[in-house]
């Protein structure tokens, strides 16, 4: 047993940290945050040069061929500095769903162009409320043709292409559910940017009007690979989580121990310490959850479906823990627009209900341990 | 990044399941798997005299405090050889116990200080559960400030005697030895004038009085020194240096976690898959769900958090204080779950005997014990200045008491 990252991966970490601390500064955030741009092009573009995007992606498509664990470590810097470009839904779920299903076509056609930062991908899964189930893809395919609405779909008006969940039976299975991959700018597609929670990653409504499309995966496979993608998806974003709730946490420190009211610090009361102790301590045991998720991830493990859910769950209430606190640590100028940390509560609750909510995944958790005691 | 046991370790692993597979007492597993915090259950059979024997059985075979070095009575195991016997050991591991003090603070704490006589005298036989240790740290006036502890130790000649009283001593009534620190100069500021020393326990002047806790249970005692006679030889550190021997102690107890840790999440969960409510079972119920998929999540990121520690250990790395965390969430965390497994349970939940709806009250006596677990060996409320001292680096609290002499520091009815 070795229950942490290699030397190696750790400099990469580094190496993304120092990366990112001078291309992806707040300032450099609030151009997208305050709507002067749909993401960071430059950025996206540094990330693409320095092999970021495509460090999961096998050497034959273009990518680097490192692995999961090297993602993992890329991810939390991309939590820490709030990057605001489409590296989850791009990297996380289009690349992950064209790993596990895509043809040897599909995978030629969009896997280099992902890892060289030509192509943004995304998956769109949901539409309206409601959390992941078979039962809320309304959207259907018919002939290579769909014809629906998804909505929230994650960076979707700046995204070149889709994985779309469709209904392609009527039987009230899983095996209703087909994957489609759809080029966004041909015809039949109608993109409209929706207003949400974190403006440093936009949010879009989706229109299928007879748009052509391609299946991934074979027919009535969607539910399963959609499963898998999640999974995988939760793990990689359990690390931004936990990036940024390190972050919001040293944040809350840093204010703490450089304010002065009453004569002293305000660190040095413990109203003010035992909640960042308790920051410390969300934090502390996201990392530890994810970890375990990111080893069943690299490893292709059966533990990951449980590991994924309890790191999702871990990660989730870290990251908004963490946020929320270190707005109260900072007081009134933590309200501000000025100071950074709404910057963290934003994507925090944003990132929360992105992959499907906490209340989703806490079943999602049960179910998978209970599945484990009965084998 | 890897789950897997080496083949090193998968061989280890093999060697330990063989040797319990024959020698463990398998007439007790059964009682041994119903018991959680607060309550071994062994019908009519004294926890200490069934562990001591299965701890000599170890011992004789190379199985006792895996990670001391041989002299010792250990095997020089590596940290993680330790958890794979911890895993193997399983539900027998609860017989140990009475042993985990000596094991994870005492001896330890002897292995640094102690002579090269004192450590093959009294370790070997700490290890083999024929000796048993205790912790003298605590007193009335001075729990979570156990710097401003009164208890006297004065030299006379090449001896030390010691007048006071300690408190809250973990098994003193069935221990051997005893590590005490005590005061050795009230004229200096509270930390400097601190002494560490080893005595028998069944030394004249000694007497344990048992505590009746609030669950109702006796672990605890009070342990009176009257003109009790430490030899010098038994001083661990210099004198004035009890403090940073102390420390020592307590980061050893940080070393020692391992997956031990009680936090009720198993116990909670077979009760909820087996809890008929009105509309079903109560692991179908989103709300109870919600709940004990939280706790599980906790409960797994403790277990990965010890294991982060020891493959830190493992590579030559001390752990720090951010072990902290592990009781201060599984305090809380058992205290939280008995009372809702006791809301699951409504009427009924009150009721504390061998009932069956309320699973013989095994939450019940997780209640009433579990105010405990956020108590002893550091407060909630220290672990967290622990954590954000040590951990994130905040100033401490501003000390009224610092650089003041001891005998000057004001209190009350002193």
């Amino acid at each position: 047993m070795n229950f942490d990252f290699s030397d190696d991966q750790k400099q990469l970490r580094d190496q993304a940290r120092k990366f990112l601390a001078e291309k992806c500064s707040p300032k450099a955030v609030r151009v997208v945050l305050d709507g002067k741009a749909p993401y960071d092009r430059e950025l996206w573009k540094g990330l693409a040069e320095m092999g970021f995007l495509g460090v999961a992606i096998p050497e034959e498509f273009g990518g680097a061929g490192a692995g999961h664990l090297e993602l993992c470590v890329i991810a939390e810097e991309m939590g820490r500095a709030n990057a605001p470009v489409p590296f989850s839904s791009t990297v996380y779920l289009a690349a992950e769903a064209l790993l596990i299903a895509g043809s040897e076509a599909q995978k030629k056609k969009w896997l280099p162009a992902i890892a060289s930062g030509e192509a943004i991908g995304t998956l769109a899964l949901f539409e309206g409320k409601g959390n992941p189930s078979p039962k809320n893809v309304k959207l259907t395919a018919a002939n290579g043709a769909l014809n629906g609405v998804k909505k929230p779909v994650p960076d979707g008006a700046i995204a070149d292409f889709a994985v779309v969940a469709a209904r392609t039976g009527s039987s009230g299975r899983d095996s209703d559910i087909s994957l489609f991959l759809v080029d966004l700018k041909a015809g039949g597609v109608e993109v409209k940017s929706l207003t949400n929670l974190d403006p440093t990653r936009g949010q879009a409504e989706i229109t299928f009007k007879d748009a052509k499309a391609e299946p991934l995966g074979s027919a009535g496979e969607g539910w399963s690979i959609l499963t898998e993608v999640l999974d995988r998806a939760a793990v990689l974003c359990a690390f931004e989580q936990v990036g940024g709730a390190d972050r919001a946490l040293e944040m809350g420190r840093d204010y703490a121990l450089d304010r002065i009211a009453f004569g002293r610090q305000i660190g040095s009361f413990q109203a003010v310490k035992h909640m960042l102790a308790d920051m410390y301590v969300s934090a502390t045991l996201a990392r530890s959850n994810s970890y375990y998720g990111a080893w069943a991830l690299s490893t292709n493990a059966a533990e990951l479906s449980e590991a994924a859910a309890a790191a999702r769950i871990s990660a989730t209430q870290a990251f908004q823990h963490c946020a929320k606190n270190n707005i109260q640590v900072h007081g009134g100028m933590g309200f501000t627009w000025e100071f950074d940390c709404h910057m963290y509560y934003r994507r925090a609750n944003a990132m929360a209900l992105g992959l499907g909510s906490l209340s989703y995944w806490e079943d999602q958790l049960i179910d998978r341990m209970r599945k484990k005691n009965a084998a | 990044m890897n789950f897997d046991d080496t083949p090193q370790e998968a061989a280890f692993r093999e060697t330990a399941r063989k040797w319990i597979d024959a020698n463990a007492p398998k007439e007790l597993h059964a009682e041994l798997s119903k018991s959680s915090l607060g309550r071994i259950r062994l019908a009519g059979r004294d926890i200490v005299e069934v562990g001591k024997a299965w701890q000599k059985k170890k011992a004789d075979a190379g199985w006792a405090c895996l990670h001391w070095p041989r002299e010792y009575g250990g095997r020089g195991a590596t940290p993680i050889e330790k958890v794979i016997w911890q895993q193997e050991e399983g539900v027998y591991g609860k017989l140990t116990q009475p042993f985990q003090i000596g094991e994870g603070m005492c001896g330890p704490t002897v292995m640094a200080f102690g002579s090269e006589d004192a450590k093959r005298r009294y370790l070997p036989k700490l290890a083999s559960g024929e000796e048993i240790w205790c912790q003298l740290f605590s007193e009335p006036s001075a729990g979570s400030d156990v710097a401003g502890l009164r208890t006297r130790a004065e030299k006379k000649g090449d001896d030390w005697v010691v007048n006071g009283q300690k408190i809250w001593t973990s098994g003193a009534h069935y221990s051997d030895y005893g590590l005490l620190i005590a005061r050795t100069d009230p004229n200096v500021p509270k930390h400097k004038g601190l002494t560490m020393f080893f005595l028998d326990m069944k030394s004249p002047g000694v007497e344990v009085r048992p505590i009746k806790q609030a669950n109702g249970m006796q672990e605890f005692n009070e342990v009176y020194f009257t003109d009790v006679v430490i030899p010098d030889s038994q001083r661990l550190g210099a004198v004035g240096e009890g403090w940073s021997v102390s420390l020592t102690t307590l980061m050893n107890e940080r070393m020692s976690i391992g997956a031990r840790l009680a936090t009720g999440v198993p116990e909670m969960f077979e009760f909820c898959s087996n809890l008929m409510l009105e509309d079903g079972l109560a692991i179908d119920d989103p709300a109870v769900r919600s709940k004990l998929a939280s706790w599980a999540a906790k409960s797994n990121a403790l277990k990965y958090t010890s294991y982060r520690t020891i493959s830190a250990l493992s590579k030559g790395e001390r752990p720090g204080p951010e072990n902290s965390i592990g009781k201060l969430v599984s305090g809380m965390m058992l205290q939280d779950i008995a009372t809702y497994a006791m809301d699951l349970q409504g009427a009924a939940g009150v009721l504390t005997g061998s009932d069956e709806e309320t699973v013989q009250g095994q939450f019940q006596q997780m209640l009433l014990s579990s105010p405990s677990m956020r108590i002893a060996g550091g407060t909630d409320e220290i672990l967290r200045n622990i954590i954000a001292e040590r951990v994130l680096g905040l100033p401490g609290d501003i000390r009224v008491d610092k650089d003041v002499p001891y005998n000057k520091i004001p209190t009350k009815g002193r």
